[in-house]
C-alpha cells in the first residue's frame, strides 16, 4: 500500500466551442494506467472533438489535461510548451484515426510507415528498422512480403492494422482511437477488435476509444463515458452502463442497439 | 566535334537587339509615345501602377512601352525601379470618404445618400467591336453633362451600416506602425495589414480566380457590394519642420467594400463583416477581387472553418505575386544540366541494377 | 569592360539595404544552417534567376574584391555572363574566371573543383531553401519542425529510397545537417559536391531572394549528409574521365554529340579543366587548342 497510484490522465473542466456552438462542455474524467476508456454517443455529441482536444489537435477554450509522463512528472498539456507536447505525441502517445488515410503516409511503404516514429527518435540503422518493421507486421498479423507495398494497395482492415503498428512501435503508454473499426465490414471488424484487445493487453497500453458502436465499446472498454450535447451524461463500468443504464439518453442508445 | 559553349556575352547582346527591333515593330508605323500610352491605354497603366506599387502614370506608361505591352514584365520594371527610390516621407492614410468621386455604386441598397453615380464604366456596354475606332482619328466623345462628372464628400455606405452597429467596427492598431511588405519579409501567420498589402500588389488574374472560387462555393462568404467608388483623393504628408499636413498629390484610386455575412460567435452577435479592396486608377475588377479574397482570408480570425484555397493565408499570400511567380516559373529556362546529369547518373545506375536482375537490355552508358 | 552605370548606388542596393542584409548574414553565420528571413528587395533580374545570391554579393562586395560568377560550373553560361555583367556595370570591380584569384564566387548549382581557401567567400543562389518543403508545404509547420529538430520525416524518405531502389535516390540538393543542429538543403548542388561544404576553409553564404531567406556555413563547420549507418552517403563517379583534360575526379557534363548515341564527358568546372590543360594534361577526345575557340 506504499505506492499511491496516480491517474495516467486527468481531465478537468474541459470546454471547447466552435463559434457560438459549444462542442465540449465542462468535461472531467480520469484514466488509470492500463485502463481502456470508451467514449460513446451519437455523432455530434462532442466525443471526437474531445479526443482531438486531448491529442492537441484542437485548442481548448478552458480546462486542464494533466498527463503523468513516463519520467514521473505530471504535465498540463493545455499550458505545456508545444515542443513537449509534440515530443509526447510521437513517443508516449499514439493516435489511431478512423480513416487510415489521415493516420498513414499513403505515399510511403508499410515499412517506412512503421519506422517513422523510430527514425524520429534517432534510429539510424536501416537493417534494424526493417527487422523491427517486420516483427510489427507479424504482430498485427500482416504478411511480411507486403513490407514495401504502399498503403493504398491494402484493404481497409489492413490499413488499420498498419496504422496500429505504426503507433505501437515506440511502445506508447496511451493510445487514442477514433472509431478504429468504423467503415469496415463486420467480419473484418471482429478480427480487428480481437487484435486491438490482445495488443492492448500484451503491451499494457492505456487507451481512450471513441465510438458510436456500443458493441465495440463493450468489447474493448473497461469503463464507459456517455456523451450528449458536449456533456458527459453518464459514466461507469462498461457492463454496468450497458446493462443497467441510468440516464434516459443512455437507455435510448442501448435500446436502439438492441432493437437494431 | 564538340566545342564548349562560348560567347555568351555576344549572344545576349544580339538577343537584346532583336528584342528592341521586335518591340518597335514595323518602322513604317509611327512609334507610340509614352503620353499616348498614358492617355489612351489607361487600363493597362492602372494595372501596372497597382501591381508595381508605384503611382506614376508616366513611368508605368514607359514600362509598358519598354515591355512592348507585356504587363507582368512592365510591373517587374516598375518594381525594380521603385526599390531604388529613397523614402522621403510617409503619408497620412488617404481619406476615401473625402474622395472627389467619378463613379460610385452600391448594390446593397436601391439608393444611397448622394445617389448612385455610374461614371465611366464598361458596365452595360454591349461588347461589340466598334469599327469606327479602326479609323485613324475616332470621333471625339461628347463631354459628360456638367455636374455629373464628379462629386465630393459622399457619405460611405459602410458608415451607414456601422452607425446602426450592423457591421464590425475596424480601427487601426495605434500601438505599432503598420507592417511594411517592401521592407520586411512576410512571415506567417500574417496579420491583416500585411495581407492587405500583399493583396494590393497581387496579380489581378490570381485574385480574380480566387475571388470567383469563393462565389462558387469554395469558402463561400455571401458577399454584397456595399460600395465601389472611384475618384481622386489627396495624399498628405506632415513634414516635421512644418508640423502641419500639406497636400502633395492627387491620385486616382478605386475602393471596394464588400459586405459579408457572419453568423456570430459565443461572444459576438451576428453581424456583417467587411472585405476590403483598393487599387490605383479605375481598377474595379481588381478591387472587387481583392475585397472578396480579403474577406475569405479572415476565416480563421472569425472562427470559420478553413477549407478552401481562398481561405488559406499561407497559400494565397505565397503565390499571389506575379513578379515572383513569373521569375520562378521562367527560371526553368536556365541551364540545369548539372542537376540533370546527377539524375541521369542515378537513373542509369538504378536501371543497370534492375537490368542485372531481370536481364532486360540496358542502354549503354557512354560512348567511347 | 562594361561602362559603369550612372544613377545607381555602388552594387545597386542602397547602403541601408546592404546593412540590413549584412545584419541577416551575421545572424546566419552565428547560427549555421538556420534560415534567417530578410527583407529581400526587388532586383532588376528576375526572381529565381539568382536574386538571393546577387543581393548577398551586393551586400558584401567592395572595390578591392575580385568576383567570379559561375552557373553549372561554367563562367560562360548565359546567366553567369549576365550576372557578372550586372556587377561590372554596378560596381566596376575586377572579375575573373580563375577560382584561385577570386575573393567572391557567386555560384549556381556547383562548388568549384579547386579547393577554396580561407578568406574566400562562396555565395550560392538558392531557389527553395527549405529542406522539409516537399514533406510539408507549410512554412508555419516547417519552422516548428526546425525549432524542435523534428527531422525524422526526412529519414523516412531516405528509408523509402533504399527499400525501393536499393539506394538513396536523391542525386542533388542532398539534405545535410549543419553543425549537428539545423537541417539544410545543399542549394541544389549535385551530391558529388556535398562533401565540399563540410569543413570548407571559405565562408559559404546562401541567398534565396524570392523566398526571402539567408543562411550560412562558416569556415570549418561540420556538415553531414543524412544517411543510415548501414547505407552511408556516397557520391557519383564516372566510368570515364574528362575528354578534354583527362581528369578522373571532377564532376562531368555529358555532351550529346549526335542522335546515334554518341556522347562525351567533359568537366563541368571550365576553369578547373582549362587549368589542367594549361598544365599539360589532355583527355582522350581532343587537343586543348580545339576547345578554347
Amino acid at each position: 500500500m506504499s505506492v499511491i497510484e496516480r491517474p495516467l490522465l486527468a481531465v478537468e473542466n474541459l470546454s471547447k466551442a466552435f463559434g457560438a456552438r459549444p462542442a465540449v462542455r465542462d468535461v472531467s474524467f480520469s484514466l488509470w494506467p492500463g485502463e481502456v476508456l470508451g467514449i460513446v454517443g451519437e455523432s455530434g455529441s462532442g466525443k471526437s472533438t474531445l479526443l482531438n482536444c486531448l491529442a492537441g489537435r484542437m485548442q481548448v477554450d478552458a480546462g486542464r489535461i494533466v498527463y503523468d509522463t513516463a519520467a514521473g512528472a505530471p504535465i498540463d498539456l493545455v499550458t505545456a510548451a508545444e515542443s513537449a507536447r509534440r515530443h509526447l505525441m510521437r513517443t508516449e502517445w499514439g493516435f489511431v484515426q478512423q480513416n487510415p488515410r489521415d493516420g498513414l503516409r499513403m505515399d510511403f511503404s508499410a515499412g517506412a510507415n512503421i519506422g517513422e516514429r523510430l527514425m524520429a527518435i534517432g534510429d539510424r540503422n536501416y537493417a534494424q528498422l526493417r527487422s523491427t518493421a517486420e516483427s510489427w507486421l507479424s504482430a498485427v498479423e500482416m504478411p511480411l512480403r507486403r513490407i514495401d507495398d504502399l498503403p493504398r494497395t491494402f484493404s481497409g482492415g489492413m490499413q488499420q492494422r498498419l496504422q496500429i503498428a505504426r503507433n505501437l512501435v515506440t511502445r506508447p503508454r496511451l493510445v487514442l482511437m477514433d472509431e478504429p473499426t468504423g467503415g469496415l465490414d463486420v467480419s473484418v471488424q471482429a478480427r480487428l477488435l480481437d487484435l486491438i484487445r490482445r495488443l492492448v493487453q500484451q503491451f499494457q497500453v492505456s487507451a481512450i476509444v471513441v465510438t458510436h458502436d456500443l458493441g465495440v465499446a463493450r468489447l474493448l472498454a473497461h469503463r464507459l463515458m456517455v456523451m450528449k450535447d458536449g456533456m458527459v451524461v453518464e459514466e461507469g463500468l462498461t457492463d454496468q452502463v450497458l446493462d443497467d443504464p441510468q440516464h434516459e439518453y443512455t437507455q435510448l442508445l442501448v435500446s436502439s442497439v438492441l432493437s437494431a | 566535334m564538340y566545342v564548349a559553349v562560348k560567347g555568351g556575352e555576344a549572344a545576349i547582346e544580339n538577343a537584346h537587339r532583336l528584342l528592341a527591333a521586335d518591340r518597335r515593330g514595323d518602322p513604317s508605323v509611327p512609334e507610340l509615345s509614352v503620353a499616348q500610352i498614358r492617355e489612351q491605354m489607361s487600363g493597362a497603366v492602372d494595372r501596372v501602377m497597382t501591381e508595381g506599387s508605384l503611382y506614376d502614370p508616366d513611368l508605368a506608361a514607359l514600362a509598358l512601352k519598354q515591355a512592348r505591352g507585356d504587363q507582368v514584365e512592365a510591373i517587374f520594371l516598375l518594381r525594380a525601379y521603385r526599390t531604388t527610390l529613397p523614402r522621403l516621407a510617409v503619408s497620412a492614410p488617404i481619406e476615401t470618404s473625402r474622395m472627389s468621386v467619378h463613379r460610385r455604386i452600391s448594390s446593397a441598397f436601391k439608393d444611397v445618400p448622394g445617389g448612385q453615380l455610374l461614371g465611366p464604366t464598361f458596365d452595360y456596354t454591349h461588347r461589340l467591336l466598334d469599327f469606327a475606332l479602326l479609323a485613324q482619328a475616332g470621333p471625339m466623345a461628347s463631354p459628360a453633362v456638367a455636374g455629373e462628372a464628379s462629386r465630393r464628400d459622399l457619405p460611405q455606405v459602410m458608415d451607414l451600416l456601422q452607425a446602426e452597429g450592423l457591421i464590425a467596427v475596424e480601427t487601426a492598431t495605434k500601438s505599432a506602425a503598420p507592417f511594411d511588405l517592401t521592407r520586411e519579409p512576410l512571415t506567417f501567420p500574417a496579420a491583416r495589414d500585411a495581407r492587405l498589402q500583399n493583396l494590393a500588389r497581387a496579380d489581378e488574374g490570381f485574385l480574380l480566380a480566387l475571388g470567383y472560387s469563393t462565389q462558387r462555393g469554395y469558402g463561400r462568404n455571401h458577399p454584397f457590394v456595399g460600395e465601389i467608388r472611384s475618384g481622386t483623393v489627396s495624399v498628405e504628408i506632415t513634414p516635421p519642420e512644418l508640423g502641419f499636413a500639406i497636400d502633395i498629390a492627387d491620385i486616382l484610386v478605386t475602393e471596394c467594400q464588400m459586405v459579408n455575412q457572419f453568423a456570430g460567435s459565443k461572444t459576438e452577435k451576428p453581424t456583417f463583416t467587411r472585405g476590403y479592396g483598393l487599387a490605383f486608377g479605375m481598377a474595379e475588377r481588381k478591387a472587387m477581387a481583392m475585397a472578396l479574397v480579403d474577406r475569405s482570408l479572415r476565416a480563421e480570425e472569425l472562427g470559420e472553418d478553413v477549407t478552401a484555397p481562398a481561405q488559406d493565408i499561407e497559400f494565397v499570400l505565397s503565390h499571389s505575386d506575379n513578379v515572383e511567380a513569373s521569375g520562378f516559373v521562367q527560371h526553368l529556362k536556365l541551364p540545369h544540366h548539372v542537376d540533370f546529369q546527377a539524375e541521369l547518373h542515378l537513373v542509369r545506375r538504378m536501371r543497370a541494377e534492375v537490368g542485372a536482375t531481370t536481364a532486360e537490355p540496358v542502354i549503354a552508358e557512354a560512348a567511347q | 569592360m562594361t561602362a559603369l552605370l550612372d544613377g545607381y548606388n555602388f552594387a545597386f542596393l542602397d547602403e541601408q539595404t546592404k546593412r540590413m542584409i549584412r545584419r541577416a548574414l551575421l545572424k546566419a553565420v552565428a547560427i549555421p544552417g538556420y534560415q534567417v528571413p530578410f527583407g529581400s528587395r526587388e532586383m532588376p533580374l528576375p526572381y529565381g534567376w539568382g536574386t538571393g545570391g546577387i543581393q548577398v554579393t551586393a551586400a558584401v562586395i567592395g572595390l578591392d574584391d575580385t568576383l567570379k560568377v559561375i552557373d553549372q560550373g561554367a563562367d560562360d553560361t548565359t546567366n553567369a555572363v549576365s550576372i557578372r555583367r550586372f556587377f561590372q556595370r554596378m560596381t566596376g570591380v575586377r572579375t575573373t574566371v580563375k577560382t584561385r584569384e577570386a575573393t567572391l564566387i557567386q555560384t549556381r548549382h556547383r562548388v568549384p573543383e579547386t579547393p577554396l581557401r580561407e578568406g574566400q567567400i562562396l555565395i550560392y543562389q538558392v531557389p527553395i531553401p527549405e529542406p522539409l518543403r516537399w514533406l510539408e508545404p507549410r512554412e508555419t509547420e516547417t519552422r516548428k519542425m526546425h525549432a524542435l529538430s523534428e527531422y525524422g520525416a526526412m529519414h523516412v524518405k531516405l528509408y523509402e529510397d533504399i527499400s525501393r531502389h536499393g539506394q538513396v535516390s536523391t542525386a542533388y540538393d542532398y539534405p545535410v545537417l549543419v553543425n549537428g543542429r539545423y537541417l539544410m538543403r545543399s542549394s541544389p548542388i549535385p551530391k558529388f559536391d556535398t562533401p565540399k561544404i563540410h569543413m570548407c576553409a571559405a565562408l559559404q553564404l546562401f541567398g534565396a531572394g524570392r523566398e526571402k531567406r539567408i543562411f550560412a556555413v562558416p569556415p570549418y563547420t561540420d556538415v553531414r549528409p543524412l544517411d543510415f549507418e548501414d547505407h552511408p552517403f556516397s557520391v557519383e563517379s564516372w566510368p570515364t574521365s574528362c575528354a578534354l583534360c583527362g581528369s578522373a575526379d571532377s564532376f562531368l557534363d555529358e555532351i550529346v554529340l549526335d542522335d546515334q548515341g554518341g556522347r562525351m564527358f567533359v568537366c563541368s568546372d571550365t576553369d578547373y579543366c582549362a587549368d589542367r590543360r594549361a598544365a599539360g594534361h589532355a583527355g582522350p577526345a581532343t587537343t586543348p587548342a580545339e576547345v578554347t575557340t
